[in-house]
């Protein structure tokens, strides 16, 4: 098992500029079809898709708030909630299921009494499967923000999620 | 930076790369995420320490992904040697031990007896002797071997050279003529044979022309268009720039999977570069075509592999497919002409146009030629990328390549992903060609293949692909959204063991409704995990049905 640092981009934590919804907006107003575009400059910067942001963007980029709940909700990588401080990727490609992918996430369930897809009244912890993340030659593979667990068994999930808990600043 | 002309083209590529020690460090994805950069970092600072002439560079995924990171070590006059699973403290020892002190690591090389290590780096684009090593690489010719990043390297190994020829010398119709002698086929996994996409796109009426980069790879559990896109970008763009040409087009799109940020990252930066070397923009290589290439991100759905819903989503709406005709070569992107071409499809064009069509037809056998990229994983003992001529055995590939499996037997290989289906171990010496894969009920897919081994249940495996589907099916027809949850449940049915005879008729039923009927390839293949496995195992669900039995009971 090794854990290591990667580039994958991390959810940033709130309190980004008031105007970054109009520098989004202004981004990608007169591309054509930049919806999923513009949604995915949203995600990187509040971390999810916030109603409020959906409601301000929606005018300012010219297309109906439906439209952008239509394509929110039909994809997987967008997500309508704010995700816990430590997001928990579980990868479910063919190559980490079969090699113990299922029992890894019946062991977070377990121990952190949520299921695939909640975050923990604390906010702390979110948990989710994610489709694959094309490592397969180090499954099974886990991501706790950008930070990857390779080759681990299941019954070393819980300790190797854990160690990697930063404590909130301030 | 100036704009470079095709003489500027043909000084770059001449340029002398100063011969002297180099170390290189597989930096994409996969070995990152074991650790490379550490290992890339500690090799720097002890060189520096050192103070060695010794060149530390970075290049992309060689395909030895279980042995990752990887660090190849090349003295003028020497073999090369290679290490794997190299930790910063193992770095500090292959400079301490081999750089300085002359002597090879030997616990740390890795053992070539393995076909993935013999052909991994190097100029391996060559045609192995009879009994050499299996692999030949052309779409993978140069990961592993060039910097990723660096324009210059690419140019070096022969790059943009078939744009040069195309704006100079050639014609579209001369690329057509080349790519119909080549035989090559769409390498999504449909098998359409390219020429004719190229072709209908040129032909077909409208105010603009589109090329797209199909790399929103999906199947999970294979990643070879990661790899080509992390290790050699600009192979890719060369391919869009060649197909820009062909069919008219002002703008290429790369379609990627947002879950693959090094590879937008490295198709950014390739991009960039093009622009600034005058081989993206207005008038490229001073010639009088002009093209230019943007990215779009996917944003995890499955269904936007298939060509209509791609579309859909490049558009910014929600990915679903439409009926076709008409197909997207006559009325694609925003009503228009648009050709959709696999990432490994177009990492192939800019070395069929440098070889000939002939050269690449040799490649192969029947109405399969070239090479093709599978992602090995799962039960195998060295899981990693190969790329092997066509009409290479199955058994080759798993057994000579990948080592077997890793404990046990194997049981049997899953092509195709969750739209292919399961060979078992006795149909091992079937060749990989479109038809024979096909003849087996699977397909050859975009390059996943996963095996299994003897403790694997295939009723498991279906269920997991059959979840899938169910789970990504956009849920615009109804053979797809309701036969897909009807197999589901009664596969589950017979999985608990509660399932008698009349389900297992049931689920040929719906499968047979969702084959012929479904609106898209998610529904029409969706189904075929599940029918391989009934055909090839049939004692497994047998056990299943009577009363629930250990899994892998065969």
């Amino acid at each position: 098992m090794s854990t290591t640092e990667t580039k994958a981009p991390a959810a940033k934590p709130a309190g980004t500029p008031p105007d970054a919804i109009s520098l989004i907006a202004k981004r990608w107003k007169n591309k054509r079809g930049s919806l999923i575009m513009a949604l995915h400059d949203v995600q990187e910067t509040f971390g999810y898709v916030p109603r409020e942001v959906a409601l301000k963007l929606a005018p300012q980029l010219g297309v109906p708030v439906a439209r952008i709940y239509e394509v929110v909700t039909f994809y997987n990588y967008f997500k309508l909630e704010a995700p816990g401080r430590h997001v928990i990727s579980v990868c479910m490609g063919t190559a980490c299921y079969l090699k113990g992918a299922p029992e890894i996430k019946e062991r977070l369930m377990a121990h952190f009494g949520i299921k695939s897809g909640e975050t923990t009244p604390d906010k702390e912890w979110h948990l989710q499967d994610v489709r694959c993340i094309g490592c397969c030659g180090l499954a099974p593979v886990v991501t706790v923000n950008s930070k990857i667990i390779a080759k681990v068994k299941p019954a070393d999930i819980v300790t190797a999620v854990t160690a990697l808990y930063t404590p909130k600043e301030g | 930076m100036p704009k470079l002309t095709p003489k500027d083209l043909d000084v770059l590529r001449a340029k002398s790369v100063v011969i002297k020690t180099t170390i290189s460090v597989g930096l994409s994805s996969c070995g990152i995420a074991a650790g490379a950069e550490a290992a890339f970092a500690a090799l720097g600072e002890e060189v520096k320490a050192r103070g060695l002439d010794i060149s530390v560079r970075r290049v992309g995924c060689a395909g030895m992904c279980s042995m990752e990171p990887l660090v190849e070590v090349a003295v003028p006059g020497q073999p090369t040697v290679m290490y794997g699973n190299v930790t910063a403290d193992d770095a500090r020892k292959i400079i301490a031990e081999h750089l300085v002190g002359g002597k090879i690591v030997k616990a740390l090389q890795v053992q070539t007896v393995n076909e993935l290590a013999v052909c991994a780096f190097g100029d391996n684009s060559k045609p192995a002797p009879a009994g050499g090593p299996k692999q030949y690489r052309i779409v993978m010719r140069n990961c592993g071997v060039i910097d990723p990043e660096s324009f210059d390297e690419y140019v070096a190994r022969d790059g943009y050279q078939a744009v040069k020829f195309a704006l100079t010398d050639g014609s579209s119709d001369a690329i057509i003529e080349q790519l119909r002698i080549s035989g090559l086929r769409g390498r999504g996994g449909a098998g359409f044979p390219t020429h004719m996409k190229w072709d209908l796109t040129r032909k077909a009426v409208g105010e603009e022309r589109f090329i797209i980069c199909n790399a929103d790879e999906g199947d999970p559990g294979a990643y070879m268009d990661r790899s080509v896109l992390e290790g050699d970008p600009h192979a890719v763009l060369e391919g869009m720039i060649l197909g820009g040409f062909t069919i008219g087009a002002k703008l290429g799109i790369f379609y990627i999977r947002a879950e693959y940020p090094l590879a937008i990252e490295r198709v950014e930066k390739a991009i960039k570069q093009a622009r600034a070397n005058g081989l993206l923009g207005q008038n490229i290589l001073g010639s009088t075509f002009s093209f230019d290439c943007e990215i779009r991100l996917g944003a995890g759905a499955f269904v936007c592999g298939e060509e209509t819903a791609l579309i859909a989503s490049v558009e910014g709406k929600r990915g679903t497919p439409r009926p076709r005709p008409p197909f997207p070569s006559v009325k694609g992107l925003w009503d228009q002409p648009t050709m959709i071409n696999n990432v490994e499809t177009l990492a192939n064009i800019a070395q069929i146009i440098n070889r000939g069509g002939a050269w690449f037809a040799a490649i192969g056998i029947g109405k399969s030629t070239g090479t093709k990229v599978f992602a090995v994983t799962g039960k195998v003992k060295y899981s990693g990328l190969v790329e092997i001529p066509m009409g290479t055995t199955l058994r080759e590939i798993v057994m000579d390549i990948g080592g077997g499996a890793a404990e046990g037997n194997v049981k049997a290989v899953q092509t195709g992903g969750p739209s292919g289906g399961m060979i078992p171990a006795n149909l091992l010496d079937t060749p990989v060609t479109y038809e024979h894969l096909q003849q087996l009920g699977s397909i050859m897919g975009s390059g996943g293949m996963i095996v299994m081994d003897d403790r694997d249940s295939v009723v498991d495996l279906a269920r997991f692909y059959l979840e899938f589907c169910v789970d990504e099916s956009c849920g615009k027809c109804a053979p797809c959204r309701i036969g897909g949850t009807q197999m589901q449940r009664v596969l589950e049915k017979i999985a608990e063991g509660k399932g008698d005879d009349t389900d297992v008729a049931a689920l040929r039923r719906i499968a047979q409704a969702m084959q012929k009927a479904s609106l898209c390839a998610l529904g029409q293949t969706a189904p075929n995990p599940v029918l391989s496995a009934m055909k090839y195992f049939p004692k497994e669900f047998e056990s299943r049905l009577k009363k629930s039995t250990p899994a892998a009971a065969v």
